[in-house]
């Protein structure tokens, strides 16, 4: 074992598919560098698995970069484990010691139902976002950049409710599995634009209602979306949501 | 787009709306409780005291302010079990290990619970003081609601039982005050920290004077 390389112990939550149970199924793993990222660590174990003739075990990652939100893992009963402001692919094996057991589990909602062992189906945020997560415009010729003049602080608070990747960390963490971190966030980049009016209304009504349907918890503001957030969407949104829902429900 | 929401009050954020509306009418209530506990700090045998109280058993709009107050229970209750409910079917899979406290307050997972042992004070509370005020009013028998009070905290168990609810309370106000202005959509950089200190103060006071009264009469300080 090279130098400071570590020996682990994982306990995976393994499951063939939806409507079979599951369980945790412990794998020992050697001589891990430091510098590997949590992902690659899998990459080595699954090797090892194929190796052997075992099912590898199914997780889902894309980008290997924070920017995809794919890569849906809670670590030691984190979402995307001890670190915070990082996904799962941003976590190093640094952050662990030797000798150290880690259990991962997939994101638990009704709402993101678990397809095979760590990978769950997220299209229900795709059918929130598919009912009002958008603004319409007229093809053609892009404006003139300065004929829609935004203030500074608009365009931030915009901009930074923009970065959601739409990864599912707040649903997982969330003690009642709500989705409203994500749902404002989506609300607000529109809510904060003069393009995101014309359909403010209608755009916040119909997603808290898909959300609804959905079978997501409701809020109850205990803010730890907020922390385990990989892109520190902060819950200033979910007021501005509440509000937005407020007024849109006065006025129509 | 089309119109396809439920109505307000069925939504999820309607309901966080009733539960932070109907917690803030409480919470101001409680300023009208605590007020009229300190009366016994005249420490004039209860006169004022016990003119507060009548006040409150009498006056016609207190009655009716009084049953506002019951309904704002009420709701506050049965929206808060609907969501429990509600809440309890997002997640059907529990996980094996979740490290809850790193991102977020104990008492603010823990509303529900703090809110039963609430209920079951406030049961015992009624029992002890608004039962036998509603018997002597409709009675009409001349009641001294001071000398009550001393007899009710004499009993140690009824102390640590009421210190218990005082307890309880700080806890659901702390989270539960902030946590109103929060689903009202009041939340902004400049305020909130505001919001968030005046309601630590605000339960943290009230707390106090609630807790002082019976420990005072339990030792016999006001007389
Ligand atoms: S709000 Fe944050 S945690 Fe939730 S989906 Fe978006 S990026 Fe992920
Ligand atoms: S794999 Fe894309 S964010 Fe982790």
């Amino acid at each position: 074992m090279s130098h400071g390389n570590m020996n682990l112990t994982l306990k995976i939550w393994r499951q063939n598919s939806g409507s079979e149970p599951g369980q945790l199924v412990t794998y020992p793993v050697k001589d891990i560098s430091p510098d590997m990222s949590f992902l690659e660590m899998f990459d080595v174990l699954n090797e090892q698995l194929v190796a052997k003739n075992e099912s590898p075990i199914v997780f889902d990652h894309d980008c290997r970069e924070g920017i995809c939100g794919m890569c849906s893992m809670v670590i030691n009963g984190r979402a995307h484990g001890p670190k915070t402001g990082i996904t799962t692919c941003q976590l190093h094996m640094r952050s662990f010691k030797d000798g150290d057991t880690i259990v991962v589990e997939p994101w638990r909602a009704q709402a993101f139902p678990v397809i095979k062992d760590l990978t769950v189906d997220r299209s229900s945020f795709e059918r929130i976002q598919a009912k009002g997560g958008f603004i319409s415009v007229n093809t053609g010729t892009a404006q003139d950049a300065n004929c829609l003049p935004i203030p500074k602080d608009d365009a931030d608070a915009s901009f930074n409710a923009a970065a959601c990747i739409g990864c599912g960390a707040c649903v997982a963490t969330c003690k009642n599995a709500s989705a409203m971190l994500f749902v404002a966030a989506k609300v607000s980049q529109f809510a904060l634009l003069p393009q995101g009016k014309v359909e403010a209304t209608t755009r916040v009504k119909n997603m808290v209602a898909q959300m609804d349907a959905e079978g997501f918890g409701s809020c109850t503001n205990t803010g730890a979306c907020e922390v385990e957030c990989p892109k520190g969407i902060s819950l200033e949104n979910i007021a501005r949501m509440n509000r937005e829902y407020l007024v849109a429900n006065c006025v129509s | 787009m089309s119109n396809s929401s439920p109505s307000f009050l069925k939504s999820s954020l309607g309901k966080k709306f009733i539960m932070g509306f109907t917690g803030l009418f409480l919470i101001s209530f409680l300023v009208v409780h605590v007020c009229i506990n300190a009366c016994i700090y005249f420490n004039d045998s209860g006169e004022t005291f016990n003119m507060a109280a009548h006040f409150m058993s009498h006056n016609i709009i207190i009655r009716v302010v009084e049953v506002g107050l019951f309904i704002g229970i009420i709701l506050h209750i049965v929206q808060a079990l609907i969501i429990i409910m509600h809440n309890n079917k997002a997640r059907p899979q529990k996980y094996a290990v979740q490290n809850q406290a790193v991102s977020s307050k104990w008492y603010s997972r823990s509303m529900g619970l703090l809110g039963t042992l609430l209920l079951m004070f406030l049961i015992v509370h009624l029992a002890n003081f608004w039962v036998p005020t509603k018997i002597a009013v409709y009675t009409g028998k001349e009641q001294n609601s001071f000398e009550e009070l001393k007899e009710v905290f004499a009993n140690p168990i009824i102390l640590v039982v009421y210190l218990l609810g005082i307890v309880s309370l700080f806890y659901h106000l702390l989270h539960g005050f902030q946590s109103a202005f929060q689903s009202f959509g009041l939340n902004h950089k400049k305020y909130t920290p505001f919001i968030k200190s005046f309601g630590f103060w605000y339960s943290l006071l009230i707390c106090l004077v609630f807790a002082s009264m019976p420990i005072t009469l339990y030792l016999g300080l006001i007389k």
